[in-house]
């Protein structure tokens, strides 16, 4: 019988069926951090209990890495305390640790796919909803809860049900200026925020054949603001490609059988999805969110919603986000004024997102109003970055130039607003408060289009700007 | 491990409308800085019970319903759609649960959300839009009357109202049988999970 990725992975890791009916399943790869794991450990020592598989749980820092402070101790107190509850549980545990002081370290979701951990058919889990970035390489990869953390620290399983199946495809070629960002942004745009509970969403079609790794992960990394817990994009040469080499990929004798495996977990041809929606590549444009949930999205060139054109549910969220935003309805958004602009996070802080918005940084100034930082989501990135010369494109145009970690997507660090600044950002979410200010204002948008907002201080169309 | 059986909650209950809530609205980001749960309930919707300047803003969590809920360490909170949408952070149950609500009845629930909640005990039941404006209304009208979610016979009802409720069924298997945290399970499930293991090659380091 044909069977989907998601079939087969889950196949593959059921160990067996629980009491109450849910699959109790291996979860082959477990990713940690500091925010929510320490909790995890607390309640693994009250039990009195191991963890199982050691060897398959990997640890970084990330949320509360303070971006412009390398020493230790850091000057919020509480930072420190929770990145040595990590140092210690890793240590006590033999858990692998990527710390600050390896040059590895960096968001957990740019770590795994660095080091080659994220691999094809395979189960990821981590506290961190944003886990579904690692189904790019097609896995069934999701976000949990700290109480699940123990149970996978403790047994290296979980106690789910399976998920159904969405086939997202979408094809043709983006227009110059469109990017897998505004790709993401315009799915949960049209199917909304809540479109996808109780759904996988896999993702297919020319136009994912035709993206690299990187985007897939900003695609795959949004998943959950759609309401899906994971999203994967079936593995293909590109893949492969990209984990060749990396330090935990399989090893010579052992790659062309690895790569074989990968391969077979795919999605049959003539495969049952419990649903299929289609998109043409060519009808998306840039999109920037308007509101304070990521579906309230429109192209750079549209007008906000007027309440009336609204149901009742939408009308209420909407009213609420307009009293938010400081933002009038049947207006456009273009020409809002920014106050920050933030270029980073698990969702577009890669060397690619880097490389892009530098081809057509040179030779601009940030405008004078406008705070603007860069973040690349680990050190390898950073490193590579700065040997490419891109740090000082960035700096010459007037972009501070951080250190990794999470920074201002979710403000856990220092990096926050203030006040009800409006930040053009190339982050995930845009609740309310989410960058640290009760009253601060998000917009989210794909890198290129922060850049332009820091350039002319508005909200505006990167293609103009540009001249892309 | 032995656990509660949660055939059913009756307690006050407190209308939180709205769509789409999410967790960092219900706990807001810098109060998971800590090693621990504790306190996270005083915390719970911070940021919508307290305005910028400090004062207190207008939010069904600064009512004297809330504040009997939280003496009684128990109470129904009734909710709209998608709600506990956003992060995974298990804190936002958990303040919810610290601070004394015991159930959810709402529309429907993220996903993350509500996993977090039926493991702490605590049970997310879903009715249907129009009974849930219903017993949102009836809520209001009657903050003293008990609301009873019951878990067993996936009802809830207030008064002399009672609305068909719906909850996953291994979810509610769990909370009736007294089995909501699955941890017991899992460990019991040890020799399997070794052959399971033994078959993936990636776990063996190839």
């Amino acid at each position: 019988m044909a069977k989907t990725l998601f079939q087969k992975v889950w196949e593959a890791h059921t160990v067996r069926k629980l009491p109450n009916g849910q699959t109790q399943l291996f979860i082959g790869t477990h990713l940690i951090h500091e925010v929510t794991s320490p909790q995890a450990f607390g309640m693994l020592r009250d039990l009195g209990l191991k963890v199982k598989y050691p060897q398959r749980t990997f640890a970084t820092v990330d949320h509360i890495v303070p971006t412009n402070e390398l020493k230790e101790p850091y000057s919020d107190p509480i930072a420190q305390e929770m990145i040595e509850a990590l140092r210690k549980n890793t240590k006590d545990y033999g858990i692998r640790f990527f710390d600050t002081t390896t040059g590895t370290q960096g968001i957990v979701h740019m770590v795994g796919p660095e080091q080659g951990i994220t691999q094809p058919g395979t189960t990821i889990a981590c506290g961190d909803s944003h886990t579904a970035t690692h189904g790019a390489f097609g896995a069934i990869a999701f976000g949990i809860g700290t109480t699940q953390v123990r149970d996978v620290l403790a047994t290296q399983t979980l106690a789910l049900s399976p998920l159904k199946v969405r086939r997202i495809e979408v094809n043709g070629k983006l227009a110059p200026g469109v990017y897998a960002k505004d790709v993401i942004l315009h799915i949960i745009r049209v199917l909304g925020v809540n479109g996808g509970i109780g759904f996988a969403y896999e993702y297919a079609g020319t136009t994912f054949d035709g993206f690299s790794l990187e985007e897939r992960m900003t695609v795959c990394n949004m998943s959950i603001e759609g309401g899906a817990r994971c999203g994967y994009v079936n593995p293909d040469q590109k893949t492969f490609d990209y984990i060749k080499g990396k330090p935990f990929a399989p090893k010579a004798a052992d790659w062309d059988a690895a790569v074989a495996r990968w391969a077979s977990f795919a999605s049959d041809a003539g495969c049952q999805y419990d649903d299929i929606r289609i998109f043409k590549a060519e009808d998306i444009r840039p999109t920037v969110t308007w509101g304070i949930t990521p579906g309230q999205a429109i192209f750079i060139d549209e007008k906000m919603p007027a309440l009336e054109t609204l149901n009742a549910a939408d009308r209420q969220t909407a009213e609420d986000a307009y009293a938010h935003m400081k933002l009038a309805p049947n207006t456009p958004i273009k020409g809002t004024k920014v106050d920050v602009c933030f270029l980073g996070s698990c969702t577009n802080g890669r060397i690619s997102d880097l490389r892009e918005v530098a081809k057509y940084l040179k030779g601009r100034k940030v405008s004078p109003s406008v705070k603007a930082i860069v973040v690349p989501g680990s050190q390898l990135t950073a490193i590579q970055a700065v040997h490419e010369g891109l740090d000082k494109i960035y700096i010459e145009a007037g972009f501070e130039w951080r250190g990794a970690g999470c920074s201002m997507c979710l403000a856990m660090n220092p990096d926050k607003l203030v006040g009800d600044q409006l930040c053009a950002s190339s982050s995930n979410r845009n609740f309310k408060g989410r960058q640290g200010s009760q009253t601060g204002r998000t917009v989210l948008m794909s890198p290129l289009m922060v850049a332009a907002a820091a350039i002319t201080g508005q909200v505006t169309d990167a293609r103009e700007v540009f001249k892309v | 491990m032995s656990l509660a059986k949660i055939t059913q909650v009756k307690a006050l209950a407190l209308a939180v409308p709205g769509d789409d809530i999410d967790t960092d609205r219900i706990i807001p980001a810098r109060f998971l800085r800590c090693v621990t749960f504790d306190g996270l309930g005083e915390h719970a919707f911070r940021d919508e019970r307290t305005g910028p300047d400090g004062k207190e803003r207008a939010h069904p969590m600064n009512s004297a319903q809330a504040a009997r809920i939280a003496a009684a360490k128990q109470g129904v909170m009734v909710v709209g759609f998608n709600f506990g949408c956003g992060s995974s952070r298990e804190h936002a149950p958990q303040s919810l649960w610290r601070y004394g609500f015991t159930a959810f009845v709402g529309g429907s629930f993220a996903e993350i959300f509500f996993g977090n909640s039926t493991t702490l005990g605590v049970p997310c039941l879903t009715l249907s839009k129009e009974d849930l404006a219903e017993c949102d209304a009836f809520v209001r009208a009657n903050p003293d009357v008990e609301v009873t979610v019951d878990v067993e016979k996936l009802t809830v009802s207030a008064g002399a109202k009672s609305w068909k409720a719906a909850i996953a069924a291994s979810a509610r298997d769990g909370l009736i049988n007294g089995k909501w945290d699955p941890i017991a399970d899992l460990l019991e499930g040890a020799d399997s999970v070794a052959k399971t293991a033994g078959g993936l090659a990636y776990v063996a380091g190839k």
